[in-house]
């Protein structure tokens, strides 16, 4: 066998559900719950020979004008425990649960990864988000949590904006010092962390578990966040799915790297795509055209206008014009989603959209909001996505499906085998654990 | 005294702390061919060994029958994450879970947290009670036919059937509602150990299952009969509840124990519920407990789980069977049903349908 000529590209699946992606009224769409359906998506990542599997969390259902949310998919399953029962069925795809650094404790949440990272022999990964508002406060008991470590944050002040990450950075400080704790003969040494946000000492339970540390992946934007993941992630989650804009992203964050002593190969990025595969350029494209009509019924239309707005627009006719009053950007009116800019200037920009090109309100939602990355036959999308890595504006993709849970399906049978013949992605897994999938050092333990 | 009617037996497979799936994996399958009720797997803070409730969810889809009964400590864990995983526990077991609720009462496990000193047990038991109620509320604040898919409306749930539970304890408040669907046993089986003490009353009051300890069937059949008044008391009907009698097992001189049949029975330890002696005598004793109306099953702890387990099932449980005293295989799915527990009601679809 040869040896690669291309970098190589790593690749995940995210398990959708939660948001508008969905086409959950697509006939072919399954249980976003029941444990067959987190079976199948993860089996056919793995005989794609898939770096990993990817949940995403939330901790509050989200609201819209004071109640409860009820357009998009919602309710999902606890990601450790799910990601647990996986690797029961599957040898060697990494399995990355989301979880979030506020709203959990370094001790407690050490030990479980450590335990996934041991009951899947060496695939586990922790994305630790940082989401920390009130709003997803009120499920948790203690609102010492916003005071401790998040009130500034929660009370507008730009100065201390990314204050969650002192916690987050914290938290997987003092993670990685439990996973350190035991010696390599397998007896614990006692600890004691001493920081901002946490004063804790003891014993951890978990020896050191095959990976040493499970993968940590960073998802957040703000030069906080990239500083984050710069000095503390093996891979970072992104939404910069452009070649452009991620070309853009990668050389910032990779420039942080150093000051941290760590090469550019050290942090892996990955952002979150979609894709729509069909057996002509044009098929695809028209495929795509139908799901971002599913995925922006005319309900979604004025849900995200409203959004926008921070008015009551459900008056208005989906397939009319943009309402001719300004938005009022201090509503509240959504919560418990990440915010998508400064809604004026997304009002005015719509505006302008809409104007120019005669779009209608549903229209001009569908024209604005996530639209899918790579769009072709499989010889198309193949080779965007080589295109992407070689040119370093990622090296790797989440891939999120729009069909739970066989929406990976053809990308497994149709474009992986594209990626491989041209040597751009493994044929099969070379090694046992995430981090060699990745490409990525064992951590040092300590003697 | 109530009767008791089908013979129920648990086992612990924990013991000396394993961290590979295999060894657990293993161990349930054994339990599973002995068509026992459930496995319950210990934990602590406080001691090695891995989260148990992970290790049971990996146990999960190598296993079809058994009931899965991690212990969960309620002290730190935030109730939200607590009612979250265990509902998952049943999604991915497809209704085969239940959680034996704990508290952490050291100093030493408090200083891995940093957040509270130790508090009285009395104290802890009352969260821990109010944990399992909202943890019971998260459960029904989804309604069984919440998803409704609607097309015409591009409504994907019916939000009039979701509930905010606005829980208020003495020491956490929760919102809701659950981020989890309820799962398929509506409430997954919440098991208490409730000899005595503090964790008495939040057993009589919340659990499905309570563990006693009892030497003798007239002290079992005693205890039985308090927990059975003080659940009455907290108005539950006593007969959703289960009492089965802890053993700890000890089979390991099974080849010189008495012969079957002996009418003298197997040796007790005097403090404490400990069994050492053979398989048959074990079946004998369980056998003539659950003849006298005492208990409505065992839970046994085997000193050895590996060489112990083995010997229940293929000896104890075998003879049993024999006898046509415990099934010989799972008539229903999930753990509900080979308990014989109803599933429960969702509340809020019941105060729906009064108004
Ligand atoms: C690609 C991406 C995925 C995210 N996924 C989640 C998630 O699953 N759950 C969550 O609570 N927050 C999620 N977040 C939110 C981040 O954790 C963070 O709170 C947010 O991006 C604000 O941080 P920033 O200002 O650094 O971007 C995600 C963010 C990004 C960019």
């Amino acid at each position: 066998m040869t040896a690669p000529t291309r970098k190589q590209m790593h690749l995940a699946a995210h398990f959708p559900g939660v948001n508008n992606t969905t086409v959950w009224t697509d006939p072919r769409s399954k249980s976003q719950i029941e444990f067959s359906s987190f079976e199948h998506l993860a089996r056919t990542a793995e005989r794609g020979r898939f770096d990993f599997f990817f949940l995403a969390e939330g901790l509050r259902l989200r609201e819209h004008k004071g109640r409860i949310h009820d357009l998009d998919v919602v309710g999902r399953p606890e990601s450790l425990t799910v990601l647990s029962a996986l690797a029961a069925v599957t040898d060697r795809l990494g399995l990355a649960a989301t979880v979030n650094a506020t709203f959990n404790e370094p001790y407690e949440l050490a030990r479980r990864l450590a335990t996934l990272d041991h009951l899947s022999d060496g695939r586990a990964a922790w994305n630790v988000v940082t989401s920390s508002d009130a709003f997803t406060g009120e499920n948790f008991r203690r609102g010492g949590y916003l005071d401790r470590a998040d009130l500034p944050r929660a009370l507008g002040s730009a100065r201390t904006r990314g204050t969650p990450y002192t916690r987050a950075a914290e938290f997987v400080a003092t993670a990685r010092e439990l996973w350190d704790t035991w010696t390599p003969d397998g007896t614990p040494r006692p600890f004691r962390h001493q920081g901002q946000h946490f004063t804790i000492e003891g014993e951890f339970t978990v020896p050191r578990s095959p990976q040493g540390h499970p993968v940590v992946i960073q998802a957040g934007d703000s030069p906080a966040g990239r500083e984050f993941a710069a000095s503390a992630a093996d891979v970072i989650f992104t939404r910069h799915g452009t070649l452009e804009a991620g070309r853009t992203f990668y050389t910032d964050v990779k420039a942080r790297l150093a000051k941290y002593g760590r090469q550019p190969e050290d942090l892996k990025i990955m952002p979150g795509v979609t894709f729509v595969l069909g057996d002509s350029d044009a098929e695809a494209q028209e495929s795509a055209a139908e799901i971002r009509r599913q995925q922006i019924s005319p309900q979604n239309a004025i849900l995200a206008l409203e959004q926008v707005w921070g008015r009551d627009l459900s008056s208005y006719d989906p397939d009319g014009p943009l309402p001719e009053i300004d938005p009022d950007p201090d509503s509240g009116l959504v919560q418990g989603r990440v915010r998508i800019g400064h809604q004026l200037a997304v009002a005015a920009r719509w505006r302008a959209l809409s104007e120019a090109k005669g779009l209608s309100i549903r229209q001009t939602v569908i024209e604005t909001t996530g639209r899918q990355s790579f769009i072709g036959r499989p010889e198309t999308v193949a080779s965007e996505l080589i295109e992407f890595v070689s040119t370093d504006a990622a090296d790797g993709f989440i891939l999120v499906p729009h069909l739970t849970p066989g929406g990976l399906d053809e990308f497994v049978d149709r474009v992986v085998p594209l990626l491989q013949e041209r040597g751009a992605f493994r044929s099969e897994y070379t090694g046992l654990t995430l981090r060699s999938h990745l490409g990525l050092a064992d951590p040092v333990g300590k003697d | 005294m109530s009767a008791t009617n089908g013979l129920h037996l648990a086992a612990e497979i924990g013991g000396p702390p394993h961290y590979d799936a295999r060894h657990y994996v293993e161990l349930a399958r054994l339990a599973e061919r002995g068509a026992l009720d459930f496995v319950t797997l210990g934990d602590s803070f406080a001691r090695p060994g891995p989260d148990a409730l992970a290790v049971l969810s990996r146990v999960a889809p190598a296993t079809r029958r058994i009931g899965l009964v991690p212990t969960v400590t309620t002290t730190h864990t935030e109730p939200f994450h607590v009612s979250s995983a265990v509902a998952t526990l049943d999604w991915v077991s497809r209704g085969r879970a239940g959680w034996s609720a704990d508290v952490s009462t050291t100093e030493a496990e408090a200083r891995l947290f940093g957040r509270r000193s130790a508090a009285p047990a009395a104290e802890l038991w009352r969260e821990a009670g109010e944990t399992a109620d909202v943890a019971a509320r998260l459960w029904d604040s989804w309604e069984d036919d919440a998803e409704i898919r609607d097309v015409a409306t591009g409504r994907f749930i019916d939000r009039d059937k979701l509930h905010y539970v606005d829980f208020e304890g003495a020491t956490f408040t929760v919102r809701g509602p659950a981020i989890v669907p309820r799962p398929p046993q509506g409430h997954p089986v919440t098991v208490i150990d409730g000899t005595g003490g503090p964790s008495q009353e939040a057993a009589a009051r919340h659990a499905d299952v309570v563990l006693v300890r009892a030497t003798a069937p007239e002290q079992a059949a005693g205890i039985r009969a308090d927990v059975r008044r003080r659940a009455a008391a907290y108005g539950r009907d006593p007969d959703t509840l289960r009492v089965l009698v802890a053993l700890t097992v000890d089979l390991g001189d099974a080849e010189t124990a008495p012969e079957p049949g002996l009418e003298s029975g197997p040796p007790l330890a005097a403090g404490g519920s400990y069994y050492r002696g053979g398989p048959v005598d074990l079946a004998e004793l369980i056998a003539r407990w659950h003849r006298a109306g005492a208990v409505d099953g065992f839970h046994l702890t085997p000193i050895t789980p590996e060489r112990d387990l083995e010997r229940i099932v293929n000896g104890t449980v075998a003879l049993l069977q024999h006898r046509s005293l415990f099934r010989t295989f799972y008539p229903g799915g999930t753990l509900r049903e080979h308990l014989g527990l109803a599933r429960p009601a969702n509340r809020y679809a019941l105060a729906e349908a009064r108004t």
